[in-house]
C-alpha cells in the first residue's frame, strides 16, 4: 500500500509549524519520528492533507534539568534515551522503558513525544511517564501551557492538543535514591506493541507512589487503590498480602480494564501488575 | 571428496551480491513507460456481484473481466477420481468467493495512483453466507460455494491397511485426541512481484516474476492466457524466498500478463504484506482426529484417523488442495512400524483464499498428530516418550522397507537420530532440572518429534497424487565455452538454496573445473531445457544428477579428444584444475574448448564439434528418497501469562550425503525457525463472516531472530544407492517437526498440572486457558473428593 497525495512541508521554526498546523483546517499532523504514523498512511489508515515535518526543529532535541525536574525535548528520540545520551534523572528507568520499544530501527527514529502524541493505549510512553507524574509542556499560539499527562490523555488515540498546538516536552521528576520502579510489558515477541504495561514508580521522598496499566483500555491508567496500598505498605515486600493486593486489584481491574474477570486478557493484567508491584519491592 | 567438491562446504556464491545489496529482484527492474497495477478485491467473504461502477474521470484506467473475453479461467482439476471440476475466473465477473479476491485492476504511472483509482471503484455485492469451518462446511444444510457440487467437498476418500478391527481388540491402551493446525501465509521476505513488457522486435512477451518453476508457470500461463509457448518468456530473476508460495499460477500474475498484451506496454504489479497475507495461497489449515490402539509397553498396534484440511475457495493452479490432504493421510503413520491403519479424509471448500504447499506441505500436521499421539501413547503407559518412540520405529534392519502407506523409507537408522538428539539436548540434565522449581514460577519441559521427508519423487509417485503435471525429472545443459569456462544451465530455479553454488560444486566433482570458473543459469525459460522448477526438496538431487550426467558427458568427449591429441589411452588421462593430464603432456580446458569450437581440424576424425551437452536425470526409484530426523526442544512454560519460551533446540538429521553441509545446516535453521512460527505465532484466524483477522504483521506475527534459540545441529550420514552421490533432498525437513517437538515440550512441562496444548500456534491465550482448564478441573475433583 501507498500513502494518499499528501502535502509535505518541513517547519523551520516552531511558530512556522503550529502556525500551518492552524491552517490546516484539522487535516494537518505534525510529523516527527513517523514510526507510527507513515505506516498508519500507507496502509491508507490514515489520511493527513498535509504533513507538517518537526523533525529537523533543534529545540525539540533539548534536554536539561532545571528546578530540580529534568525537561526532556519531544523530539528526542528512543535510542538517544537508550543510549544515555540525555540525563536520565529516573535512576535507569527511562533507559530500560526506551530500550524495550519496538526494534532499533524503529528507536533510532521514533520519540518519546510521537510516542505520547500518537497516544496508542498500547504504546511504552504514555504508560512509563504516567507512573512518573509527568507533565506535558505544551507550545500553542499563546506561549506555553503545562498539562498532566493524566489529562493529556483524554481517549484511544486522542490527546488534548488543538491542531495549532504541538508538543515541546515534558517535565519529569528527580528520583531520589529511596526511588525503586519496575516496569513490565508482555509481548508475544520481541519489538511487538504490549498486550499489557505494567509501570510501578515509589519514591517516599516525592510521595510518589504508581502504579499504571496500559494496553488494557482506551488510554493508561493509574490503579488508584492499588497504588494506596502501596503507598500504605511502608515499601516492605513482606507487607503486601496476596490477599490483600489480589481482592483490590481484582475490584479495580473489573471497573477499568475493556476484558472482563475470567478472561485471558484480565489474567494477564493481574498477573502484570502483580509481578510489577513486586518488581518495585525488590528493587 | 576434493576441497571444492561433493562434501566441501564452500562459501555460498550468491552470497557476494546478496550481501551488498546488488541482486536483481522484480522491483529492481525499471522499463521506460511501465504502468503499476493496483487491484480491487472483493470485500467481502462471498457474495454475488451485482455491479463494478467506475467514476467517469477513471475510465480506461480500470479493467475488469468484461475487458478480456479472450483469457480462460484458471482450471485445475486432479486426476484422482471424484474430484471435482471448479472454475477460478482470474478477474471476478458474477461471484465472489472469498474476502481479497481480485475483481478489477486500476491503472496507473505511479503504483499510489494506481491505489487511488482501485479505492475509487465501486463494487455492488449482494452479500451470501460465507463457509468458515471446515468441519461445519461438510454437514448437510452449509451454505454452499457452488451450488453444482452440491456439497462444499473437493476430495472425499477412504483408505485402510491392515486390520484395524484387530487391532482394536488388541489393544490394551486407546489414545484418542483432536488435533488442529490452523491456517498461516508463507511470507517470504519478497512477496509476489511480475512485470510484463511486449517485445515487438522478438515477437515475445517478456515476463519478469518472482517464480519458483518458470517453465512450468509458462505451460499454465500461455494456455489460460492462449497464446504460444513460444511467444512468452519468463524470467525468475533473483527471488527473495518463496517456501512454496511462488509455484502457484496466480490469478494476479496471469492477468498483469494479459494487461501488458493487451496493451502493449510494460505493466508491473508488486505484492505488498497486506495482499499477500490476504490472497497468496494460504497453507496448513489441518483437523484431524485420531484413535491410536496400542499394547501395554506403548507398542502402536493402529491408527484410525479423520483429516479435514481447509482448501479455500478455489483449487490453484497447477497442484491443487488435495495433494495437501493427500500427504497428510499417507504422512500420518510417520516413522514407524505400525500394523494397521484406517483414514478418512476432507479436503474441503471454504470462503477464505485458496491454500497451497509451504515448505513441509502437510507433513508438520501429520508430524504434529503422530508424534502428539506417541506421546500420549508413552504418558498413557507411563513411560518415557522418546523411547516409546524409539521403540515404534522401523529399525534399520528392515530396510528398504515399505510403510504401511506404501511409502518406501530407503535406508537410515530413525532410532539412532532420538538416541542422539536426546544427548544433543541433554535430556538427563533438564530431567534433574526439572526436580526443581524454577525461581520465576516457570515449568520446564522436555519434547521430541521424528518424521521422515519424501524427497526428489519421481514420475509414479506424482501420478499416483494426481497433479495435472507431472515433475519426475530434470533437465540441465553443461556448455564448455571456447575458453574452457563452463555453463550450466537449468530448469529448477534458485532462491535462497544455494543452487548456484551446490551445482557448480557438482561440475568440480566431475570435471575438476574450479566454481569460480563455472556460471548457473536458471530462472530463464529461453536460456535453459525445460525443467520443473524448485519445490519438493527435489532440486539438489535432481538437478544436481542432471548437471552431473551432462558433465560426465562433457568428461567423455573432452578425455576423447585430449586422447586424441596426446596421443594415450583415454584410461591414462585425469582431470585436474581445468587440465586434461596425460602421461606424456596435458591440455588445458582452454586448449580442448578452442578445438572443439575454433579448430575443428584438430578433432579426432568425424567428431562433431561444440562441447554442449544436455540430459535429463530421474532417480533410480520414483517413490523418493527419504530424509529423518528427530528434533528435541526445552521449553519453559509461564503458567499464568501462558508464554512459551525456547531454551534449548537440536536437531539430528540424515539426508545422505550432503554435498554442501553448511548450506544444510542452513536450510534446516531457516526451516526450523518457520516451524517455531507456526508452533507458536503465525495464524490468520478468520470471523464468522468470513473476514481475515490478520492482514499486516501487526496482527500476522513472525518469530524474529529473538524468537529463534540457537540451533544444535547433528548429522548422520547414510547414502541412498538410489541417487548420485548417495543424497537425499532435504529443504523443508526443518519446518516439519517444530510444531511437534514444542507440543510435545509444552506437555511434558504442563503434565504435573494435568494440561495439554493440541492446537497450533500455541498462542499465551491458548497455553493459559488450557492450565486454567486443569487447574480448575483439579480443583473441582479436589473438591469432590472432599
Amino acid at each position: 500500500m501507498k500513502s494518499a497525495a499528501v502535502v509535505y512541508c518541513r517547519a523551520k521554526t516552531l511558530d512556522e509549524a503550529v502556525s500551518r498546523g492552524a491552517s490546516g483546517d484539522g487535516l494537518a499532523k505534525y510529523l516527527a519520528g513517523g514510526q507510527s504514523l507513515i505506516p498508519m498512511m500507507n496502509l491508507r489508515l490514515a489520511m493527513p492533507q498535509t504533513l507538517i515535518d518537526i523533525s529537523r526543529l533543534a529545540n525539540l532535541r533539548e534536554s536539561r534539568i532545571e528546578s530540580g525536574r529534568l525537561f526532556v525535548g519531544a523530539g528526542v528520540t528512543h535510542a538517544m534515551i537508550e543510549d544515555g545520551k540525555i540525563q536520565d534523572s529516573t535512576r535507569g528507568y527511562l533507559k530500560q522503558v526506551a530500550g524495550g520499544i519496538a526494534y532499533r530501527s524503529i528507536r533510532n527514529r521514533g520519540t518519546m513525544g510521537g510516542s505520547l502524541v500518537h497516544a496508542d493505549p498500547a504504546a511504552d510512553w504514555p504508560a512509563a511517564l504516567l507512573a512518573l507524574d509527568a507533565v506535558a509542556v505544551v507550545h500553542g499560539w499563546s506561549g506555553a501551557r503545562e498539562v498532566p499527562l493524566a489529562s493529556f490523555h483524554v481517549g484511544l488515540m486522542e490527546t488534548c492538543l488543538q491542531p495549532e498546538e504541538v508538543l515541546l516536552g515534558i517535565w519529569l521528576p528527580v528520583l531520589s535514591a529511596q526511588a525503586s520502579w519496575s516496569y513490565l510489558k508482555f509481548c508475544r515477541k520481541v519489538g511487538e506493541f504490549g498486550h499489557s504495561i505494567a509501570a510501578v514508580v515509589i519514591d517516599p521522598k516525592l510521595g510518589l507512589a504508581n502504579v499504571i496499566l496500559g494496553a488494557a483500555s482506551d488510554k493508561p491508567c493509574k490503579l488508584i487503590r492499588v497504588s494506596e496500598y502501596l503507598a500504605s505498605s511502608g515499601r516492605q515486600a513482606e507487607s503486601i498480602a496476596d490477599n490483600v493486593l489480589g481482592p483490590i486489584l481484582d475490584k479495580e481491574l473489573a471497573e477499568l480494564v475493556d476484558h472482563s474477570p475470567g478472561t485471558y486478557e484480565f489474567h494477564l493484567h493481574r498477573t502484570m501488575v502483580i509481578r510489577a508491584v513486586r518488581g518495585a519491592l525488590k528493587t | 571428496m576434493t576441497g571444492k567438491g561433493v562434501g566441501a562446504r564452500l562459501r555460498r556464491k550468491e552470497d557476494r551480491r546478496h550481501l551488498r545489496g546488488q541482486g536483481l529482484f522484480v522491483s529492481d527492474i525499471h522499463v521506460p513507460g511501465m504502468l503499476e497495477v493496483a487491484f480491487v478485491r472483493s470485500q467481502c467473504a462471498h457474495g454475488v456481484i451485482r455491479a463494478i461502477t467506475v467514476a467517469d474521470e477513471y475510465q480506461g484506467s480500470v479493467y475488469t473481466a468484461q475487458d478480456f473475453p479472450e483469457i480462460k479461467p484458471i482450471v485445475a482439476v486432479s486426476k484422482i477420481k471424484g474430484f471435482k471440476y471448479s472454475e477460478h475466473p482470474a478477474l471476478a465477473s458474477d461471484r465472489v468467493r472469498f474476502a481479497g479476491e481480485p475483481i478489477a485492476m486500476a491503472v496507473g504511472a505511479t503504483r499510489a495512483i494506481a491505489e487511488d483509482i482501485a479505492d475509487s471503484v465501486l463494487v455492488d455485492i449482494e452479500e451470501l453466507p460465507a463457509v468458515v469451518e471446515m468441519v461445519a462446511a461438510v454437514q448437510p444444510g452449509s451454505p454452499l460455494l457452488r451450488e453444482e457440487w452440491g456439497d462444499n467437498i473437493y476430495l472425499e476418500r477412504h483408505a485402510e491397511f491392515g486390520d484395524i478391527e484387530a487391532a482394536r481388540q488388541q489393544a490394551s491402551v486407546v489414545v484418542s485426541r483432536e488435533y488442529r493446525m490452523n491456517r498461516q501465509s508463507a511470507v517470504p521476505l519478497e512477496g509476489r512481484a511480475i512485470l510484463a513488457l511486449w517485445d515487438e522486435r522478438l515477437e515475445e512477451l517478456r515476463v519478469y516474476t518472482s517464480s519458483q518453476s518458470p517453465h512450468q508457470t509458462r505451460v499454465g500461463m500461455a494456455h489460460f492466457l492462449g497464446i504460444d509457448e513460444r511467444k512468452l518468456h519468463l524470467i525468475a530473476p533473483d527471488v527473495g524466498g518463496a517456501f512454496g508460495s511462488k509455484r502457484v499460477l496466480y490469478p494476479e500474475e496471469l492477468m498483469v500478463a494479459a494487461l501488458a498484451l493487451k496493451l502493449k506496454k510494460p505493466v508491473r504489479w508488486l505484492d505488498d504484506k497486506r495482499e499477500h497475507l490476504l490472497s497468496a495461497i494460504h497453507c496448513r489449515e489441518h483437523y484431524h482426529k485420531v484413535t491410536a490402539y496400542a499394547d501395554g509397553k506403548g507398542r502402536i498396534l493402529g491408527l484410525d484417523a479423520e483429516v479435514y484440511v481447509d482448501g479455500g475457495a478455489y483449487s490453484h493452479w497447477p497442484n491443487g488442495p488435495a495433494m495437501e490432504t493427500g500427504m497428510a493421510v499417507s504422512n500420518i503413520p510417520g516413522p514407524y512400524n505400525i500394523g494397521s491403519y484406517r483414514c478418512h479424509s476432507y479436503t474441503v471448500a471454504t470462503n477464505k483464499s485458496p491454500i497451497g504447499a509451504y515448505r513441509g506441505v502437510a507433513r508438520p500436521a501429520a508430524c504434529f498428530t503422530i508424534e502428539r499421539t506417541i506421546d500420549e501413547v508413552a504418558h498413557a503407559v507411563g513411560r518415557e516418550p522418546h523411547v516409546v518412540r524409539m521403540e515404534n520405529m522401523v529399525p534399520e534392519a528392515a530396510m528398504p522397507y515399505r510403510s504401511i502407506t506404501g511409502l518406501l523409507f530407503d535406508c537410515g537408522n530413525y532410532a539412532e537420530s532420538v538416541r542422539r538428539v536426546a544427548e544433543l539436548i541433554a535430556f538427563k540434565e533438564v530431567r534433574n532440572r526439572q526436580k526443581r522449581e524454577e525461581e520465576d514460577g516457570r515449568l520446564i519441559g522436555v519434547g521430541f518429534a521424528s518424521f521422515t521427508e519424501q524427497t526428489a519423487h519421481g514420475c509414479g509417485e506424482w501420478v499416483s497424487r494426481g497433479t495435472p503435471v507431472i515433475p519426475g525429472y530434470e533437465s540441465a545443459t553443461a556448455r564448455m565455452m571456447p575458453d574452457g569456462s563452463l555453463i550450466l544451465m537449468v530448469g529448477i530455479a534458485s532462491h535462497g538454496q544455494g543452487l548456484e553454488t551446490t551445482l557448480s560444486q557438482v561440475a568440480h566433482q566431475e570435471l575438476g573445473i574450479d566454481p569460480e570458473n563455472v556460471s548457473v543459469r536458471h530462472g530463464d525459460t529461453q536460456v535453459s531445457p525445460f525443467g520443473m522448477g524448485t519445490f519438493a526438496s527435489r532440486s539438489m538431487v535432481m538437478a544436481g544428477g542432471a548437471v552431473a550426467k551432462a558433465c560426465r558427458g562433457l568428461r567423455a568427449k573432452v578425455t576423447t579428444i585430449a586422447a586424441h591429441i596426446l596421443h594415450c589411452d583415454p584410461a591414462e588421462l585425469e582431470f585436474r584444475e581445468s587440465r586434461v593430464e596425460g602421461p606424456a603432456g596435458s591440455l588445458g580446458f582452454d586448449d580442448i574448448g578452442r578445438i572443439a569450437h575454433l579448430r575443428q581440424e584438430a578433432l579426432p576424425f568425424g567428431m562433431e564439434p561444440l562441447l554442449d551437452f544436455t540430459t535429463t536425470y530421474e532417480p533410480a526409484v520414483d517413490t523418493g528418497v527419504f530424509t529423518y530426523a528427530t528434533h528435541a526442544v526445552v521449553v519453559a512454560v509461564d503458567p499464568d501469562t501462558g508464554k512459551v519460551d525456547l531454551l534449548d533446540y537440536a536437531c539430528v538429521e540424515d539426508c545422505g550425503t550432503a554435498v554442501n553441509p553448511m548450506i544444510v545446516d542452513g536450510q534446516i535453521i531457516g526451516g526450523i525457525a518457520q516451524g517455531i512460527g507456526t508452533a507458536l505465532y503465525e495464524e490468520i484466524p478468520y470471523d464468522e463472516n468470513g473476514q481475515p483477522l490478520a492482514t499486516t504483521f501487526a496482527d500476522y506475527l513472525l518469530p524474529g531472530a529473538p524468537e529463534v534459540p540457537p540451533i544444535k545441529i547433528g548429522h548422520m550420514v547414510t547414502p541412498t544407492p538410489h541417487t548420485e552421490y548417495g543424497m537425499k533432498g532435504m529443504g523443508e525437513g526443518g519446518a516439519i517437526p517444530p510444531p511437534a517437538a514444542i507440543a510435545n515440550a509444552v506437555r511434558d512441562a504442563l503434565l504435573r498440572i494435568g494440561a495439554e496444548l493440541n492446537e497450533t500456534p500455541m498462542t499465551p491465550a491458548r497455553v493459559r486457558s488450557a492450565v486454567a482448564a486443569a487447574q480448575a478441573a483439579s480443583f473441582a475433583a479436589g473438591e469432590l473428593a472432599r
